[in-house]
């Protein structure tokens, strides 16, 4: 295995390829293609082990070689994924930049999942409150402590017990949007849009309660 | 009391009511936004609603930062 495989240093990291056209052969057939194949992966493995490495001191437990196995999974994963949507690269942007982004993708969702692997999430959206650091404060003033009020009864009433739990597991506990979409069987994009509407209803609330300002 | 002056857990909370774009249209434009950010072109102006997703985002937005220091390491090796 070559130094750079487990070195976590980024120089070591595979030179960045050229900007070549070869991925116009990726829809070819036989051994240029094969070669193609090949080529996207060590770009994509390289995008893997650079967000991997970047996002290591959420992973203590992993030891140098679980971490590269983690970006080679990625780098797998981004592979299928970059050639199942061959046909949506219009050349916006170079090919590389394009099949980077789901390397950096795959890598990062990977690695919040495992760092969360052991960790317990509360789905309970009735729970919210013990999770609520937005009580006031010693130093809070009476507007303060009125916002505040305005925004604990918003989430209480205004919200759905679902758009409540997505709230409050992406915002107030910090988990991860993707591994909130795993445990509850979604995906990011439906949940974020969860979360915008949550969001536009609380401040709606909160608004109507005094509050116009937050909608500024 | 202003915008401004929000805590920031409860910015977090309450969002922001800018025009923004979902995850999947964010991943679908981030390519296209990063290099023209990085060759100095209005980014924000030719992709609108990606910087507001970014914000109410964090895991968007760290692929963001990802793809972007990627392309720059790229830049100088």
């Amino acid at each position: 295995m070559p130094a750079f495989d487990t070195n976590p240093d980024v120089s070591a990291l595979a030179p960045a390829p050229g900007l070549e056209e070869w991925h116009l052969d990726l829809h070819a057939q036989g051994a240029a293609r094969d070669e193609a194949v090949a080529r996207l992966h060590a770009l994509l493995l390289r995008a893997a082990r650079f967000e991997v490495f970047r996002r290591r001191g959420s992973l203590p437990q992993l030891s140098a070689v679980e971490l590269d196995e983690l970006a080679q999974d990625a780098a797998d994963d981004a592979a299928v994924s970059v050639l199942r949507r061959l046909d949506d690269f219009r050349g916006e942007s170079s090919f590389r930049t394009w099949a980077y982004k789901f390397a950096l993708l795959e890598a990062a969702v990977k690695v919040r999942r495992r760092a969360w692997r052991d960790r317990e999430v509360t789905l309970d959206p009735e729970r919210w409150e013990s999770f609520a650091h937005i009580g006031p404060g010693p130093d809070d003033d009476a507007e303060t402590e009125a916002l505040l009020e305005a925004v604990r009864e918003g989430i209480r009433t205004a919200l759905t017990p679902r758009q409540r739990q997505v709230l409050v597991a992406t915002v107030l506990e910090g988990v991860p949007i993707d591994v909130l979409a795993e445990r509850l069987d979604s995906n990011r994009n439906a949940l974020y849009k969860l979360l915008h509407d949550a969001r536009r209803r609380l401040r709606a609330h909160v608004a109507d309660a005094g509050f116009p300002e937050v909608n500024e | 009391m202003t915008d401004r002056d929000l805590d920031p857990a409860l910015k977090r909370l309450l969002g922001s009511d800018e025009p923004e774009i979902g995850c999947d249209e964010c991943f679908a434009q981030l390519d296209r936004y990063v290099e023209l950010e990085l060759a100095g072109a209005p980014a924000d102006e030719l992709v609108p609603g990606l910087r507001a997703h970014f914000v109410g985002c964090p895991a968007c937005a760290e692929e963001h930062e990802s793809l972007r220091a990627l392309l720059e390491l790229d830049s100088v090796s």
